[in-house]
């Protein structure tokens, strides 16, 4: 089965760097679903989850910000976050939902509003991946 | 003559000292390989984004409104911020006072025009507040944990927001660089209007217009910028300690060795004095 280079890197550190079969990329405007041979393409990230097939295992990451850069082999998504499941805080995202809400229910200003969206998106990212045994 | 109650005092003093000294080496050596493998883990990250930042703007070149973007609006220098880089703790040597050095010359470099000062790091804000300058912003605390998030706080308020409300009209970083474990570069760097790479001629399919990512990626870029600054600034932060400590340390086994020469002299001397004593009173009894 063909398959294409995956790397995922934020600032801090190179996250993932593997063959993939495929992978699902939020990008800042729409979901990128992509496969091995995808058309060379740049496209910046969105708030959300990252999944990709490796070795027959499905993973994912919570991702936000930064670019996704497609070439024909290679995926190259530069994350300003991205976290592991491991890596999350499952009550600290909780709390950070229900702040951005609560903010996005009262708020009219365009700017904040905007600002808070993306916080509730980053949320629900974290939690969306969060262990399980963590989720409550 | 000192006694030799005295020196052995004394050596006792600076083997203390030396062992303190062998202790903050030790120390420096594994915060320093940290540094560094810092220093890799990013650069995958921020050498692709500066690929990727040069194919959109080459894409961008022929569009309109790329160039008009607020992070890229060169005005002349009246008001100029400066981002000053020291470490949190002393004890490395010249690495501070060079910097602050820098600093200082780059100030006086342009006369006329009004300078912001910011402090990353205890040592800058110290030196900057004896002196009465007034600091636009202080951040203590960033080396140690090198978080992108400290990063991207200060390029947003300092940086940024500052320059596209056009309270100042080019931002510097002065930092040390890392060159290697021996030697420290003074580096002054502009950060905004924004250096940009030289634009790349390229074959993506853009999900957004080229200006459009352009805008998105410019200010991640001013604060991978600063990011990789702190990183170089911490590791040679730790490589100038290193070096600095294994110096006393063997200036302290020098000043032991000299004064261990000279305790024994003493001792000899005190001991050949109560020898004469003792034969010439047994003499003046025959």
């Amino acid at each position: 089965m063909s398959t294409f280079e995956l790397e995922i890197a934020t600032p801090e550190r190179l996250l993932v760097k593997e063959s993939a079969t495929e992978a699902q990329i939020p990008g800042a405007s729409g979901e990128l679903g992509v496969l091995p041979g995808h058309a060379m393409l740049l496209s910046s990230l969105g708030a959300g989850v990252l999944t990709y097939k490796a070795g027959g295992t499905n993973h994912s990451l919570a991702v936000s910000g930064g670019v996704v850069e497609i070439q024909q082999d290679v995926v190259r998504v530069l994350a300003m976050v991205a976290e592991k499941p491991s890596e999350i805080d499952a009550k600290r995202a909780r709390e950070a939902e229900k702040r951005a809400s609560d903010r996005l229910a009262t708020i009219k200003d365009n700017i904040d509003s905007a600002r808070a969206f993306n916080a509730l998106k980053r949320a629900q990212a974290r939690l969306a991946i969060a262990s399980p045994d963590q989720q409550h | 003559m000192p006694s030799l109650i005295d020196l052995r005092r004394r050596i006792r003093s600076v083997k203390n000292t030396q062992q303190i000294t062998k202790a903050m080496k030790m120390v420096a050596a594994a915060k320093l390989r940290r540094a560094q493998e810092r220093v890799i883990a990013s650069r995958p990250f921020s050498k692709n984004y500066e690929k990727v930042l040069a194919s959109v703007v080459g894409a961008s070149s022929g569009e309109e409104g790329a160039a008009s973007h607020p992070l890229l609006a060169v005005r002349t220098e009246k008001r100029v911020q400066v981002i000053v880089l020291t470490s949190d703790r002393g004890l490395a040597g010249a690495f501070n006072s060079n910097i602050l050095k820098g600093a200082q010359a780059f100030l006086a470099e342009k006369p006329g025009t009004q300078v912001q000062v910011e402090a990353v790091g205890r040592k800058a804000r110290d030196f900057f507040r004896r002196r009465n300058i007034t600091l636009s912003g202080e951040h203590i605390g960033v080396f140690d944990k090198s978080l992108f998030a400290d990063a991207a706080r200060i390029a947003a308020a300092a940086a940024a927001e500052r320059y596209s409300n056009e309270e100042v009209d080019a931002v510097y970083l002065v930092y040390n660089e890392f060159k290697s474990v021996m030697s420290q570069r003074l580096t002054v760097k502009q950060v905004l209007p924004v250096p940009l790479p030289e634009g790349q001629a390229s074959s993506y399919i853009f999900e957004q217009s080229p200006a459009e990512l352009l805008a998105k990626l410019l200010p991640d870029y001013v604060s991978i910028m600063v990011y990789s600054a702190i990183l170089e600034s911490a590791a040679a932060e730790h490589a100038a300690r290193m070096v600095a400590m294994d110096a006393a340390s063997t200036n302290a086994s020098k000043v032991i060795d000299q004064l261990t020469l000279y305790l024994n002299r003493v001792r000899q001397a005190s001991i050949t004095r109560e020898i004469i004593e003792v034969v010439s009173g047994a003499a003046a009894l025959e």
